[in-house]
């Protein structure tokens, strides 16, 4: 990164601090929405993008992260401050279970991928028969009174969810940043380009896929428990759905997997993409249900075909924020 | 529980079993050879129940003989699909291929909603409400068919790929890309064929399904993922391994929706497949890869 | 905003809001008059899932929605603008369109034919203090959350298995048989786990009910074959089949039925969308006749009913109300409650609006039931349902009498005792 690129981010970390004094309610749950797959974004990339293991069920962290933190508060009185804490240690616990069933079995590429679906799907169709959180017909979190900041129960205004998100975003970036950097960092990237060769240059690859598993599933978990008491109600037929986990990985995807800043460019590409189809739309007056999504499909297209490696490295490049020979 | 209740569910699982066989067929077709994980596999088969709708509906084409022309346009089509659009794609990473499919996947679901509307579409033959009586057994009939045209198209596809030229050729380049290339093999055009015949399996399944289920545009996604289930479980690329896969699933779905809950039983085939990824990653009947 | 032709430019827009704003000031200051001369027009923002699994009742409930400006016109002399918009079966949408539409002007909202989506959308609606009034949507929680701007003209589960059940045994009166056992067959997701807690719930007090349930059976709602649902419901010999079901799954069902040659007295919704659906009766075509499911559901002999089919006759001439039933009826009386507050209120404050729905109390209506009343939740106590019967390939209503349309049928002709 050069001063050009600290500049740019410095303006925009100002910007968005200071985006719910001038962003109508619309924008700000717009941008909240965005940071929230920005930073989901940034967890699955620590597994995918630094480590090379591709998870297709990150839903299964959000939702067991949101139902660990709701439940508890919802039958126990037990705020998220300490639920959070369960959720993180629940989903660390069944990432590293699922990781180390996988990497002890030899499981890799596609097959590991349609492991995390499959434990995924299983536990959404748990969590329809588990009385505990309502089974399908949901649990619902008692709603935020919206001029009191409640700091202890998490519950409070939009603007409150909108800075905690900011800070859990702006936070996953500055972890992602440092774990680049640090030891962890180079050895994940060696396993992700070649891990037999990895292992040859002594490297324990399992212990540090294990180590990304763990830190991707804990962010995520987090990621849960803030979607439980924004939307405050949860359905395993949502939360868990393959849907979900898909929605999470295609920004970083179309960003740029393995990049700092991919995630979250592609959390705001893809979600100003269908807000914008939809206004786009309206506009010139289309009215066809399944147009938007159709137009929607054809940009992913486009950009996987022409930009293989997601937005963001060329982005950087054209904008002269990374030295042309420096990849990331 | 008596015995026949128990002989009729075994049986009604068997049956399901096959048609989950013949559905994942073509999946196995095409990620054994070209390696690519078709994530537009239910949204294809999807397509190919509205065209046996279609020819129905417009010809009177019963979706046996529907079979044939929709095989044929499906071969073309992947054909098509794979020399235009996935080649690129089969050296990119797999988080690569899976967004390529997915958003191949998102166009034809909603191409198909903008086309034919959200309701259900069906046809009603004859035979499709019928049952074989054995006993005390009730068979349904449209079931049996397709069970048979399961076990026919894998025992076909068997033989092409173990007796003709182009069959080998195709598995040459499945066991070694590089050297199938180093002989002279034209790899391109070989994986494109691939993925024609796997697209034509996939028509004949969704002819047959049609008999089964009425067809909405968002059928799609649940039957990619039964399709997964099922080739992982059998063995990926393995013909007779999609049919065993499917009866496992079949079966052990029925006795769990016996015994246990009918509302849990997929529950089943997902912890059927983590068990086999666990145990036997190649599937059942694959081949160590 | 989706979908209204004639869509102000973003100029125009911040004009108007500007000119609110103003207008509320002027409010405070105590000058309501000209607040009121500002708003002669109510704008109402429509969230309904006209894409996705759900696009096919969304798209029914449009139909409601878009028959009611000229209608209300015709009837309170109110002018209302649609704003529409589609959820795309996708509960994050419907919380963004919920805000976007409340950014855009909207005065009141209404939809969204899920209770997943009506809990995300009244969240938005109560933090902007809109006034949001649901169409469909049965989970009881919705207005039990103490929300001051949520309304909802529709029954709860509760209240649908109270009637549904009840009809059930006004229809065995009616009928003169006594069935003793029921085997009971629900979709195990959001709508039929609340159902089976109803049924759970009220069965036991409603001891007239001539008959038990031998079996309970849950199902997964994406099941794409029954078989062994219905070997095992067979094999519970009851004498008729008690289902909570989605439109699919109820089509399977029915054949497999046949398939499986399980002869039963017949089967009866207490309550849920499926056997009265014009796909149901398309794809079944003779097998679909006689089912039968009891459901909120248009009154066919009032004179409000009577203006809506005309409505619909001249905007949509090959849409017929019965093909849409609650659909239509629930969505365009949610419009009506909220022009009719607009009416008595004379502002567009969302405020004043809000405590206008609360004092609703209209006696002309489309659907089955007592007046549309408000309780202090904010609910509708005195829906009621219809005992429909597939006949000549549209569902009839035989109970309450008193709107009955053909005589009362069970059990199924064919039954064999």
């Amino acid at each position: 990164m050069n001063r050009r690129a600290l500049v740019s981010l410095l303006i925009l970390g100002v910007a968005l601090l200071l985006l719910p004094l001038f962003a109508n309610s619309y924008l700000l749950s717009v941008a909240t929405l965005i940071l929230f797959f920005a930073f989901a974004g940034q967890a699955w990339n620590v597994m995918m993008g630094f480590c090379g293991q591709l998870s297709l069920g990150h839903s299964l962290y959000v939702g067991v992260g949101a139902y660990v933190a709701a439940g508890l508060f919802v039958h126990l009185g037990i705020g998220p401050w300490a639920g959070v804490w369960l959720a993180v240690a629940l989903c660390v616990a069944l990432g590293c279970t699922i990781g180390f069933l996988a990497f002890r079995f030899g499981i890799s590429g596609v097959y590991f991928a349609l492991l995390t679906i499959a434990f995924a799907e299983f536990t959404r169709i748990g969590f329809d028969h588990l009385q505990w959180t309502g089974g399908p017909g949901g649990l619902f979190l008692k709603v935020a009174q919206r001029d009191t900041i409640d700091i202890a129960n998490f519950r409070g205004p939009p603007a409150m969810y909108y800075y905690a998100i900011l800070a859990l975003a702006a936070g996953a970036l500055a972890l992602c940043s440092w774990l680049l950097k640090s030891r962890a960092g180079f050895y994940w990237q060696a396993i992700r380009e070649n891990e037999e060769a990895a292992q040859a240059l002594g490297i324990n690859t399992f212990r540090w896929k294990m180590l990304a598993v763990a830190i991707s599933s804990a962010m995520t978990a987090v990621a849960g428990v803030f979607y439980a008491f924004y939307y405050n109600n949860l359905f395993p037929e949502q939360i868990f759905h393959i849907s979900r986990s898909i929605e999470i990985i295609l920004g970083p995807i179309i960003g740029g997997v393995g990049t700092l800043f991919g995630p979250i460019l592609g959390a705001v590409v893809l979600t100003v993409l269908a807000d914008g189809i939809t206004e786009l739309l309206a506009a010139v007056g289309v009215e066809v249900p399944g147009i938007k999504q159709v137009f929607y499909g054809i940009v992913l297209l486009m950009v996987i075909m022409f930009l293989p490696n997601g937005i963001w490295p060329t982005l950087a490049r054209k904008l002269g924020l990374v030295h042309a020979e420096g990849g990331k | 529980m008596t015995w026949d209740l128990v002989a009729n569910v075994l049986i009604a699982g068997l049956l399901t079993g096959m048609v989950y066989g013949l559905m994942a067929l073509g999946l196995s077709v095409i990620f054994g050879v070209v390696r690519v994980v078709n994530f537009a596999h239910g949204e294809m088969m999807t397509i190919a129940m509205y065209a046996a709708v279609i020819l129905f509906v417009g010809f009177r084409l019963d979706p046996f003989l529907a079979v044939l022309p929709v095989a044929a346009a499906f071969f073309v089509f992947g054909y098509w699909l794979q020399k235009g659009l996935i080649n690129p794609f089969i050296t990119r990473p797999e988080h690569s291929q899976f967004m390529l499919l997915v958003a191949v996947a998102i166009i034809m679901v909603n191409v198909l909603l903008m086309v034919f509307g959200p309701d259900a579409r069906n046809l009603q033959v004859d035979y499709q409400l019928e049952s074989f009586e054995i006993g005390r057994l009730l068979v349904d009939k449209a079931r049996v068919y397709a069970a048979g045209v399961a076990l026919l198209t894998a025992g076909a596809l068997f033989g092409f790929f173990r007796f003709t030229l182009t069959g080998k050729a195709i598995r040459a380049c499945a066991d070694n890309h590089l050297g199938a290339l180093v002989v002279g093999l034209n790899v391109k055009h070989l994986y494109a064929l691939t993925f024609g015949i796997g697209s034509a399996c996939v028509a004949v399944a969704g002819c047959m399904m049609v008999l089964l289920v009425d067809v909405t545009p968002n059928l799609g996604p649940a039957y990619t993922l039964l399709a997964f289930i099922t080739v992982i479980v059998g063995g990926m690329g393995s013909m007779p391994g999609a049919i065993v896969g499917g009866i496992l699933i079949g079966m052990s779905e029925a006795l769990a929706g016996l015994l246990i809950s009918p509302s849990a039983k997929s529950m089943f085939s997902f912890g059927l497949l983590i068990l086999v990824l666990l145990l036997r990653p190649q599937g059942l009947l694959g081949k160590k890869p | 905003m989706a979908n209204h032709t004639d869509s102000p430019s973003g100029h125009d827009m911040r004009r108007r809001n500007l000119v609110k704003a103003v207008g509320a000031g002027a409010a405070l200051a105590g000058f309501p008059a000209i607040v009121r001369a500002q708003s002669t027009k109510l704008k109402v923002g429509v969230i309904l899932p006209r894409s996705g699994v759900q696009g096919l009742i969304g798209q029914s409930c449009q139909i409601g929605a878009d028959i009611a400006p000229a209608l209300i016109k015709d009837m309170l002399g109110v002018d209302i603008e649609l704003m529409n918009a589609d959820w795309e079966t996708n509960v994050d949408v419907a919380r963004t369109r919920a805000e976007r539409l409340i950014q855009e002007g909207a005065h009141v909202l209404v939809g969204p034919f899920d209770s997943g989506a009506a809990s995300a959308i009244a969240q938005v609606a109560e933090q902007k203090g809109v006034p949001f009034v649901i169409n469909i949507a049965a989970a009881p929680p919705i207005t039990e959350q103490g929300y001051k701007f949520v309304f909802r003209n529709f029954p709860t589960a509760i209240d649908l298995t109270v009637n549904g059940l009840a009809l059930i045994g006004d229809l065995f009166r009616a009928t003169n048989v006594a069935p003793r056992s029921a085997v009971f067959m629900h979709v195990n997701d959001t709508f039929g786990q609340a159902m089976n807690r109803g049924i759970g719930a009220t069965l036991p007090r409603l001891t007239q009910l001539p008959f038990k349930i031998v079996d309970t059976i849950s199902y997964d709602p994406a099941a794409k074959d029954l078989s062994v649902e219905v070997s095992k419901a067979k094999a519970s010999k009851a004498d008729f089949l008690l289902l909570v079901c989605r439109l699919n799954d109820a089509i399977i069902l029915r054949r497999e039925i046949v398939k499986q040659r399980w002869n039963i007295m017949g089967m009866i919704s207490p309550g849920s969308p499926g056997i009265y659906e014009d796909q149901f009766q398309k794809a079944l075509g003779k097998l679909s006749e006689n089912c039968i499911s009891n459901n909120p559901w248009y009154n066919p002999k009032t004179a409000m009913t009577a203006a809506v089919i005309k409505q619909m006759a001249k905007q949509f001439p090959k849409e017929k109300l019965h093909s849409h039933g609650a659909n239509v009826s629930y969505t365009f009386e949610s419009i009506l409650i909220a022009a009719d507050a607009f009416k008595r209120a004379r502002t567009t404050n969302p405020k004043e609006l809000a405590d206008a729905i609360r004092q609703t109390n209209l006696t002309d209506r489309v659907s089955l039931g007592g007046p549309i009343k408000f309780n202090a939740k904010g609910q509708v106590e005195g829906n009621l349902s219809a005992a429909l019967i597939n006949k000549d390939g549209r569902p009839q209503v035989m109970l309450p009498a008193s709107a009955a349309e053909t005589k009362p049928v069970f059990p199924w002709p064919d039954y064999k005792a």
